[in-house]
């Protein structure tokens, strides 16, 4: 979407590929952050119509769109979009886009791995959605997999699992551009203290990736022998364990929704100081904190599956392990309400979604620290309420930041500003639509409703249908988004190169728009000094 | 290629590679390849896909190394670049390090936990009053059912110290090939270098040779396949992912000796050298895990 306007940056002596090639045979940070972003925003409505089709059968009791299995895969289609379709390409991207602008290096220390890293999506992606159209469908076992279930697919099985390792690939591949990125190419003179929020969330990130993300390969590979070659890694008869898979994959998996919060901490913690005109409050304790949560989540795995049994002295450790989450948590949230304390706040559209991802993510966090404590975990497993809690989390947190994130930089990336008035109706239709959709299922999962069904009791129809309404009026919101961001790449008014007089960072100090290769020559060490004010 | 930028960059100035095919190509590659195991497992037209992916990943290799070799050699990239590709390489060693965990933590978990838990443990007394009464859970298992090939659901285990010894000795020993030819690249003595070198290689497939024996007698004569239990499940997925990995290696290995013969490196820059050295100790260290956690105890 940003590509047009840099087509025409002033940059003429920049080396730039034109036509087609510029864009398949990328080695350009900002065209391939480009790239991530659009194919995010392509699987964002994907996985969002999916999610339209799940609340449309639930708008009423009974049955009626869809039949009970192809309303299985669309639950479980939905979360491998979102997730890594979704979320985690647009942190990519955004890291692609500010990474080295941040650290103020030309590019990302290892260009054609990046476009390999991207271009691995598309094909893994293809390979995922031709599920739908298999023998069998698509799977329909939930994102987690678990065996037996997920051994009972279709044709669809294999796909679904070497398209997670295409996706894994990229993952590892793209994490091990930013760790260097962000390691070997800062700019003389910036130190690893003086680096903006988001280069530190995101280093710690992609190490998370590096270190998760072929544990999942592991575990998918045990359910591909498993199910071709004949193994027992989850077959109680030849002495394995299905628990065994929960347990391999759940040390993927906490960390994994590290990964897809992380980034949103570090855009919010540049986004509030910029419009609060305020240095961030305790930037050291951010960073501590941060990497106290990566630690902390390789440690927290086993609270996904207390209901499926284990020693009690597992389920007080994990139970434990996993409140002390909310104490660096706790760290950021008191953080950031500090840093607009007496602040001079205004509310352009990239703060307004930051401050409501402060909220509703703690809101999403607190019913985390309700689900962690065992004895009330039995009553919430598995029903609705979980649902309301990690959408909380991903949603208006992840999703709010990404799109916090873009309005915050657009007019940095394509030299135009959005439109405010539009940008701010997309906010406030975004977090009614959200809060519609997703507190009632609070309500919903206390009550008993499970999830993962097409059909439910008739005690729970009135806030299903309000869920739903919620569901329509978030998801057709997202369109404005687009339109906004359209619209400015099009036709916006021209940007300074600082539009956000609050605002620090590198970033800041080059043109607008960003020339093709960001800083070719390293900043000037006033510039670095002048720009990492916290 | 024809545009490529020459080495002419001010010393200051970063240097940022111009666009190649290879990634897509890749990208497709790996498609093509795992569309073709897909079809292979759901008995469409898979092994001729197949092939075409493994023919084009073969392509990729050669192709994308002949390019970055090529640039290499020309001087194109700077010190910065080389870190980059340093670091790059010990980050890509440490995620292969995570993969092996996960079967690691398998091994670990069936024999620590699952096996004793199926034979009704502690509080699961129940699983050995009710479910299998007469499973008396000890390692090396196949678990209740006895899964296996053999009628009598029997099979036996490699001894440790019988070839497994063996082959660590020979995996050690190649370490330390390799370790002699490094610092004979750095004393500039290409003589040593390529013979250690090529030691090194020809330990990595005698290793290889001697695995097959040992798979070959395995599922000839013990009666231990992919499908026996437990063991045979852990046996061979790490001991298979090992010498994937292995085999791996000594391509490379190869593949730095050709260019060891044709002059490339110098004792000052040589990063194809040693990442494939960092790689050669990895799959050695991973052995050692094996010999002791698989074979041994």
């Amino acid at each position: 979407m940003a590509n047009s306007t840099t087509a025409h940056a002033h940059d003429d002596h920049d080396h730039k590929p034109h036509g087609i090639k510029r864009w398949l045979y990328a080695t350009n940070h900002k065209d391939i952050g480009t790239m991530y972003l659009v194919f995010a925003c392509a699987m964002f409505f994907m996985g969002g119509a999916m999610a339209l089709v799940i609340r449309a059968e639930l708008f009423q009791p009974g049955l009626q769109f869809v039949d009970p299995g192809f309303f299985n895969s669309m639950t479980t289609m939905h979360a491998l979009l979102m997730i890594f379709g979704a979320v985690m390409p647009a942190w990519t991207g955004l890291a692609n886009w500010m990474v080295p602008m941040q650290v103020g290096a030309p590019d990302m220390a290892l260009p054609r791995l990046n476009n390999f890293s991207f271009w691995l999506l598309p094909f893994a992606f293809t390979l995922l959605l031709l599920t739908l159209f298999v023998p069998g469908g698509a799977p329909a076992g939930g994102w987690t997999l678990y065996p037996p279930l997920s051994l009972q697919a279709g044709d669809s099985f294999p796909l679904t699992i070497f398209a997670i390792h295409l996706m894994g690939i990229s993952s590892i591949l793209g994490a091990i551009n930013v760790v260097v990125t962000i390691l070997n190419m800062r700019a003389p003179g910036m130190g690893l203290l003086n680096m903006p929020l988001f280069c530190w969330t995101w280093l710690i990130t992609a190490y998370l990736l590096i270190a998760v993300m072929p544990v999942l390969a592991g575990a998918v590979t045990m359910l591909l022998t498993d199910h071709f070659f004949g193994t027992s890694f989850f077959t109680a008869s030849g002495g394995g364990d299905p628990v065994m898979f929960q347990h391999i994959f759940w040390f993927f998996g906490h960390p994994e929704v590290y990964i897809l919060i992380l980034p949103a901490f570090g855009v919010v913690s540049e986004i509030i100081p910029t419009f609060a005109r305020k240095p961030l409050f305790g930037y050291e304790s951010m960073v501590y904190a941060t990497a106290s949560i990566a630690f902390l989540s390789f440690i927290v795995w086993a609270h996904h599956m207390f209901t499926v049994g284990m020693p009690l002295a597992g389920q007080l450790f994990f139970m434990l392990s996993t409140m002390l989450i909310a104490v660096p948590t706790g760290v950021k949230v008191f953080n950031w309400c500090a840093t607009m304390w007496k602040g001079s706040i205004s509310f352009e559209t990239p703060m307004l979604f930051a401050l409501a991802f402060l909220f509703l993510f703690t809101l999403g966090g607190f019913s985390g620290l309700m689900l962690a404590i065992v004895p009330a975990d039995f009553q919430y497993h598995d029903s609705y309420f979980v649902v309301a809690h990690f959408h909380y989390v991903l949603v208006p947190g992840a999703v709010f930041a990404i799109m916090a994130g873009v309005y915050y930089w657009l007019p940095k990336w394509s030299g135009r500003m959005y439109n405010e008035k539009v940008g701010k109706l997309h906010f406030w239709l975004s977090t009614i639509g959200v809060n519609v959709l997703f507190f009632p299922q609070h309500f919903l999962g206390l009550a008993g409703m499970p999830r993962r069904i097409p059909d439910y009791s008739t005690q729970f129809a009135d806030w299903n249908m309000v869920s739903s309404i919620g569901a329509f009026i978030f998801g057709f919101s997202q369109l404005l988004f687009v339109y906004v961001v359209w619209n400015a790449v099009r036709s916006g008014e021209k940007a300074p190169a600082r539009p956000w007089e609050g605002a620090h960072g590198l970033e800041w100090e080059l043109p607008t728009p960003a020339p093709y290769h960001s800083w070719d020559t390293p900043p000037p060490r006033n510039v670095i000094t002048q720009g990492a004010m916290h | 290629m024809a545009n490529a930028h020459t080495n002419d960059h001010p010393a200051d100035k970063y240097y940022v590679p111009h666009e190649s095919p290879w990634p897509i190509y890749g990208s497709a590659t790996l498609f093509v390849f795992m569309i073709g195991l897909c079809g292979w497992l759901n008995e469409w037209y898979g092994p001729w896909i197949f092939a075409v992916g493994v023919l084009m990943l073969v392509g990729l290799f050669v192709g994308w190394f002949a390019v970055v070799i090529g640039e290499h050699q020309r001087g194109m990239y700077n010190m910065q670049v080389d870190k980059s590709f340093r670091m790059g390489m010990m980050w890509f060693i440490f995620s292969e390090v995570m993969f092996f965990a996960a079967f690691f933590g398998a091994l670990f978990y069936a024999r620590q936990l699952s096996v004793p838990w199926i034979g009704g443990e502690g509080v699961k007394f129940l699983n050995g009053l009710l479910l299998w009464q007469d499973y008396s859970p000890a390692w090396p298992t196949n678990g209740p059912e006895a899964l296996g090939p053999r009628d009598d659901g029997s099979f036996e285990t490699i001894p440790a110290f019988g070839l497994p010894a063996i082959n660590t000795a020979i995996l050690l020993l190649s370490g330390v090939t390799i370790t002699i030819a490094h610092h004979a690249l750095k004393e500039g003595n290409r003589r040593i270098l390529n013979i250690f070198l090529a030691a090194t290689f020809l330990l990595g497939f005698l290793f290889l040779g001697l695995q097959a024996e040992e798979y070959i007698h395995a599922y000839t004569e013990l009666g231990l396949t992919l499908s026996t239990g437990i063991y045979g499940s852990t046996f061979f997925m790490l001991t298979g992912f090992h010498g994937m990995h292995v085999t791996l290696g000594a391509i490379m290995l190869l593949v730095i000796w050709f260019r060891t013969m044709k002059g490339h490196f110098t004792p000052q820059r040589h990063f194809g050298f040693e990442a494939v050295a960092w790689y050669w100790h990895f799959v050695d260290v991973v052995w050692l895990g094996l010999f002791v956690f698989v074979y041994w105890v």
